[in-house]
């Protein structure tokens, strides 16, 4: 009944709908994801290199890499419990493939980023450095990996977060656990030797690590590409069947 | 006889209570045993056996009390809700639940709500964007298409919402009260246009309050009472007994 032309339509009506709802103005929006992590940058900065004096050349470089990609994945995941919530009235009266809002949320979390990339070159060209041609494989690469991950985690905890509403508190908890078992903020170099393995069992941390070095270094290993995919693709399979087992009882909850 | 649009086969739907489990995790985990054993027999039965179709073009009215399971029929109908026995079988595009307070975004404009509604139903944003100006023009909305939905009243979301609903070329059109907030002169407007898709050859199903409505428009009615089918026949013997009980 609904053709190709008509799911191309909703999602690009619901990701301005979105981008409206969040921002009220698409200026804004673009300022406000600008805004954070440039603020978490300068946190960081004053604590790590300021006061605790962290060994790293171009810590603000460094930081601004890392920190940019994760406030996509943090945004995005922070706001999925709210992701069907939001849209009750909808769902009630209209029945319509429901996967496709939390689609269009993280949809708008990525044109968000790759309005911000201006910046992450802006603050590269001040420290010397520039945007290598490497990017033009990596960057779509790496924002698809990133987009089925989050993608994923976003419909599981939005469709579970209806029957068990305390989700949306450990959301927050989580992605800043897992923001500090990251190297974001730290290079996966310090960790301690018998940790460093375990880096492999975050999700997260191959893609984060892939991100700054392709601003950075502008290379990609592809072993790192290998695993966060294969992570990414599992998040979207184990989410994708939550809400196929859960979607049909959306309207009685909400 | 003309071939069936809506088939309900001895639907019965029944919601599980789930406030137990949206009191939260703690609450839940605490209570484990307790919980469990609440959700295995805590079910409110919204509809029972309900067994009817309507035909292609027919207009179909549904009467009954208050929570007597008339809104959880349109939603079966409208696919949004999912039977707990039985089958529901529905050919055709369902127009979305109108009821009061519409099913609109209250942050975005008249436009732009229309423009939502037109592509949730399956259209493509050309057909919406052709329909755009008649929708606007019937619902006489004016300057106030351009402003947030939450700045409406109750009367100018109804207007929308019918609006909406009466130009995107719905097959099977379902209407929950809506007409009880708009003023006199738009009643009679939304009637007119019920009555032209009427001729048009377009399946309605209506439930209301008004009886005179029900006479004026519908050609068969269900009576529901206590989530069953109490009665089902021609408008003037279920109004005649349903007003009588």
């Amino acid at each position: 009944m609904r053709d190709f032309e008509n799911y191309k339509d909703l999602l690009l009506v619901l990701t301005q709908k979105e981008m409206k709802v969040r921002y009220k103005s698409n200026f804004l929006g673009y300022i406000w994801s600008i805004g954070h992590p440039l603020a978490f940058a300068f946190v960081f900065f004053i604590a790590f290199k300021v006061v605790m004096k962290i060994q790293i050349e171009g810590y603000v470089l460094f930081l601004i890499a890392g920190l940019f990609p994760w406030q996509w994945f943090s945004n995005s995941v922070n706001a999925s419990p709210m992701v069907f919530l939001g849209n009750a009235s909808i769902i009630k009266k209209v029945n319509f493939p429901r996967n496709i809002i939390p689609l269009a949320t993280i949809l708008n979390d990525l044109i968000h980023f790759v309005l911000s990339i201006p910046v992450i070159v802006l603050f590269m060209l001040i420290y010397h450095k520039s945007p290598s041609f490497s990017w033009l494989y990596g960057l779509p690469l790496l924002l698809g990996i990133q987009f089925l991950m989050t993608y994923g985690i976003s419909l599981m905890i939005s469709s579970i977060n209806l029957f068990f509403r305390d989700l949306e508190r450990l959301t927050g908890i989580f992605t800043t656990l897992l923001f500090y078992f990251t190297p974001v903020i730290y290079p996966e170099t310090m960790i301690p030797e018998k940790y460093k393995h375990l880096i492999n069992l975050n999700p997260l941390a191959l893609l984060m690590m892939s991100w700054r070095n392709l601003f950075l270094k502008g290379v990609l290993e592809p072993a790192f590409l290998i695993i966060a995919f294969a992570y990414s693709l599992a998040a979207l399979l184990l989410g994708y069947q939550v809400y196929r087992k859960l979607s049909w009882k959306f309207a009685e909850v909400l | 006889m003309s071939e069936s649009v809506i088939i309900f086969d001895h639907v019965g739907k029944s919601y599980p209570l789930y406030h137990h489990i949206t009191g939260g995790i703690k609450n839940y985990l605490f209570h484990l045993p307790k919980a469990l054993s609440h959700m295995g027999n805590t079910h409110f039965e919204a509809l029972r056996d309900i067994y009817f179709e309507v035909y292609r073009g027919e207009s179909f009215g549904i009467v009954g009390k208050n929570g007597a399971g008339k809104s959880t029929t349109l939603g079966l109908i409208a696919g949004v809700l999912k039977p707990s026995e039985g089958k529901v079988i529905v050919k055709g595009r369902v127009s979305p639940l109108l009821e009061l307070g519409a099913g609109f975004h209250p942050e975005l404009t008249g436009r732009e709500n229309i423009m939502l509604n037109g592509v949730l139903l399956g259209l493509t944003r050309k057909e919406v964007l052709k329909k755009m100006d008649g929708i606007i023009e019937f619902s006489e909305l004016g300057e106030f298409i351009n402003q947030p939905i939450r700045t409406y009243s109750s009367g100018m979301l109804a207007r929308l919402g019918f609006s909406v609903v009466a130009f995107l070329d719905t097959e099977i059109f379902l209407i929950d009260e809506i007409l009880a907030v708009g003023d006199m002169e738009f009643q009679k407007k939304c009637i007119d246009k019920m009555m032209r898709f009427k001729k048009n050859g377009v399946t309605m199903v209506f439930v209301s309050h008004s009886m005179t409505d029900i006479l004026g428009i519908c050609d068969r009615v269900m009576w529901i009472e206590n989530h069953r089918v109490r009665m089902l026949g021609e408008p003037e013997k279920i109004v005649d007994c349903y007003s009588k009980s």
